[in-house]
């Protein structure tokens, strides 16, 4: 196909040039009302903020521009199917588990999952069936799935209907999708991929597979990461074994009527960008982020990690576009450098943990803002460095799953102290975010260890969310 | 013919010279460089449409970034330069005997090529044996340094563009860690008059206060930059930019001078008050 096309975009285009006069929502008419959300946006963008109408096809069910922009994201990512999606790719993960799985089925995946897809869980009833990833001790990050654990985890649970893999992790961890895939055809199960983080595999040489290339069913691919759309705008992939009638149906059980065309027309031309100039555009990005690899393991202390780490198996490739910085020798927590970052240096990264930060490279970015980076890292160690004996390193913690997710979030409950809770079932989700990763999911069972690491979480300066109590004094569990 | 350049000093102010001719126009990786040929300025060099300098009144922003520290701190051999591509900063440090080396750090290798070719005398001195041209992002050269210096200049372009790096904590943290005990950091710190301008100065003001024990602001006044009204910041370890004045030492050198004299020294740091107030806001 010719992907110099961007139909939605040209779609606008025109429907602008017609000067229809708007009877219809939104109620701004092209910001006439609304002057000073004009002001601040600018007449352009508002003036494309418009409903679904003939001549720019309905997202809810797509037969002309829409339809022929899903047909050119499909091509660009070798899917035999693409979904606009304009919830968040959290929509798009939704939609995926929605499609494959219902009330009482079993779904293999990961612990650390993001939250969108225990909520997926909790929505359709489904029972999660968690593979321990391995654990890089030294860096206290989850890995991939093993495969051995993903072909026990099939063989003990023979009924599963998917496998759910993140292609990859946040931290840029791959898993061996492509014999993952064949492990779960074997059995007769999907396999999905989590690719929120994994835009620019579709377009980069020396990158990891990706989900369609490995012959996934079904990927949700955040476009608003690394492939610069609008935030919020997200692409829910298909491969051939897949009804696209089915999971529209299943779009549509949750998605706004009201599409944006801000979003939707972000996701045309970021497409179009990505399958004309992509190549390029990600060697640089990958070039960025070997040389500020560099730089940042010149300073001394730090650790920015990379290929090094491939294992063949729990590391089968890594995604070298992430800049993570393991910061724990230098005596000071992930979180700690991320706030520090911000509030001395006004740059600010992904995410901090416990042991690590993320700087996030894009397409945006430029070789004078790296020289920020790399020498706020430096001063930093100057000015804070400490010995790093009182640190603690990140553990994954296996959880014992004792009701569905679903289950646990509907049932009776109360709510107790969080000091009070071991031993008791949580029916709410307790999370640092970013990077927005379960510490407990509902159904899970509290124990002392995971209370300290909330605590020792809470006073390095992560952000908790989840529960019903904003405080995250007090938590909900099973009666 | 009615050719003029204009630069917008804010969005509701522009400064204009008429042009004979222009010269030079292209646009290196980093920037857009100009020359132009002016009746009253002489040559012109504008980055990215800002006058950097101008043949008439270079000598005065020159003079101010480089005999003031000269002046203060007698024991000063080793000097890094970050920017300053056109040469002019390099020309005045080398009438100095003392001076052993000066590092020369200007990202853009198409700014020195330019002036070497359009302003010869600005840039004369560039050859000079002490002078060592690295063609490098300056914050990155001053990472890898280590107590190496006795003065470091920051002639930057503004605070906005490729610069912007040179105003930042990270720069001001390096820029400490690269010189000696007894070491001097001068920067151009812009103008205080126009808000979008003062702003920026508050903003670099208070990093290089957070930075080093002695932070002072000192004036020129500079025709072609905005309002005409010109600052610079004496960053240092050890010696006061006052107190510390070697005026009988430094007249003794001989050194003949159109702007700079040891009393407009010590006249510069004495402030208006609506800057002594802006000051104050930002180094409480």
């Amino acid at each position: 196909m010719d992907q110099n096309q961007a139909p939605i975009y040209e779609a606008l285009d025109r429907f602008r040039q017609m000067r229809v006069v708007p009877f219809d929502v939104p109620g701004h008419k092209h910001g006439r009302g609304n002057p000073e959300l004009t002001a601040f946006l600018g007449e352009q963008c508002v003036s494309v903020d418009v409903n679904s109408m003939k001549p720019l096809d309905n997202l809810c069910h797509p037969i002309s521009v829409i339809r022929h922009a899903e047909d050119l994201a499909a091509d660009a990512f070798g899917a035999a199917h693409a979904f606009l999606m304009v919830g968040g790719t959290t929509s798009s993960v939704q939609s995926m588990v929605l499609s494959a799985c219902k009330r009482g089925d079993e779904i293999i995946l990961p612990r650390n999952v993001h939250r969108s897809v225990i909520n997926a869980l909790v929505l359709c009833g489904a029972v999660p069936v968690y593979v321990n990833p391995e654990v890089d001790k030294r860096l206290g990050i989850s890995l991939g799935m093993e495969r051995e654990q993903v072909a026990k985890a099939i063989r003990e649970h023979p009924s599963a209907v998917a496998v759910l893999v993140n292609n990859p992790t946040y931290y840029g961890v791959c898993s061996d999708l492509q014999a993952i895939v064949q492990m779960a055809h074997d059995a007769g199960m999907l396999c999905l991929a989590d690719e929120a983080h994994g835009t620019h595999f579709y377009f980069g040489d020396d990158m990891p597979l990706s989900a369609m290339a490995a012959g996934a069913d079904m990927s949700a691919v955040s476009m608003h990461k690394s492939g610069g759309s609008l935030t919020q705008s997200s692409l829910l992939l298909t491969g051939p074994g897949v009804s696209p009638g089915h999971v529209r149906q299943i779009i549509n059980l949750t998605q706004t009527t009201s599409g944006s065309y801000l979003l939707m027309s972000s996701l045309d031309i970021s497409r179009r960008n990505l399958a004309l100039r992509g190549r390029k555009v990600f060697a640089h990005v990958l070039e960025m982020a070997e040389y500020a690899r560099d730089e940042v393991n010149a300073i001394g202390g730090y650790y920015a990690f990379g290929k090094e780490l491939i294992n063949g198996d729990s590391i089968y490739d890594f995604d070298a576009t992430k800049l993570s910085v393991h910061t724990r020798e230098i005596g000071l927590a992930g979180i700690e450098v991320y706030d520090i970052l911000r509030d001395d240096y006004d740059i600010q990264i992904e995410f901090g943990d416990i042991g690590n930060i993320l700087a996030y490279l894009s397409m945006g970015d430029r070789p004078q803002e790296l020289e920020r980076l790399v020498s706020a890292l430096a001063d930093i160690r100057r000015r804070y460095q400490r010995d790093p004996s009182g640190l603690l390193s990140q553990e994954y913690i296996d959880p014992e799953v004792v009701s569905s997710p679903q289950e646990a979030f509907y049932a009776d409950k109360q709510s107790i102290p969080l000091h009070d809770s071991v031993g008791h079932v949580c029916s709410e989700f307790v999370m640092c975010y970013p990077p927005g990763i379960p510490i407990l999911a509902p159904g899970e069972r509290i124990t002392a260890e995971i209370l300290d690491y909330i605590e020792y979480a809470r006073s390095k300066g992560c952000s908790l969310t989840g529960p019903e109590d904003p405080d995250i004094q007090r938590l909900n569990v099973l009666v | 013919m009615d050719l003029w350049f204009s630069e917008f000093h804010t969005p509701d102010v522009k400064h204009s010279i008429r042009v004979n001719r222009h010269l030079y126009s292209e646009r290196s990786g980093y920037q857009q460089i100009d020359i132009f040929d002016t009746p009253e300025f002489g040559r012109v060099l504008a980055l990215d449409g800002n006058v950097m300098l101008t043949e008439r009144d270079e000598f005065i922003y020159d003079e101010m970034i480089t005999h003031v520290p000269m002046a203060v701190h007698p024991g000063i051999k080793d000097i890094l330069v970050i920017g300053a591509g056109d040469g002019g900063v390099v020309k005045e440090l080398t009438r100095y005997d003392r001076v052993k080396r000066i590092d020369l750090v200007e990202m853009d290798p198409q700014v020195i090529e330019v002036c070497r070719a359009f302003l010869p005398e600005n840039a004369s001195r560039l050859d000079d044996e002490r002078v060592h041209i690295s063609f490098e992002n300056g914050l990155r050269f001053i990472r890898r340094c280590h107590a190496d210096y006795d003065l470091v200049i920051v002639d930057s372009t503004d605070p906005f563009g490729p610069s912007e790096g040179l105003f930042t904590k990270e720069f001001y943290g390096s820029c400490f860690h690269a010189l000696r005990s007894d070491g001097i950091m001068v920067n151009q710190q812009g103008s205080p008059f126009y808000r979008h301008d003062a702003e920026a100065m508050k903003r670099s003001h208070k990093r290089i206060v957070e930075s080093f024990p002695i932070s002072r602001i000192y004036q020129a006044h500079i025709p072609t930059y905005a309002a005409g009204y010109w600052l610079f910041g004496f960053a240092s370890k050890k010696y006061h930019p006052i107190d510390d004045l070697g005026a009988k030492a430094w007249q003794k050198l001989g050194l003949k001078t159109r702007y700079y004299t040891t009393r407009l020294h010590v006249g510069s740091f004495y402030l208006p008050a609506f800057l002594e107030q802006m000051l104050r806001e930002v180094e409480d």
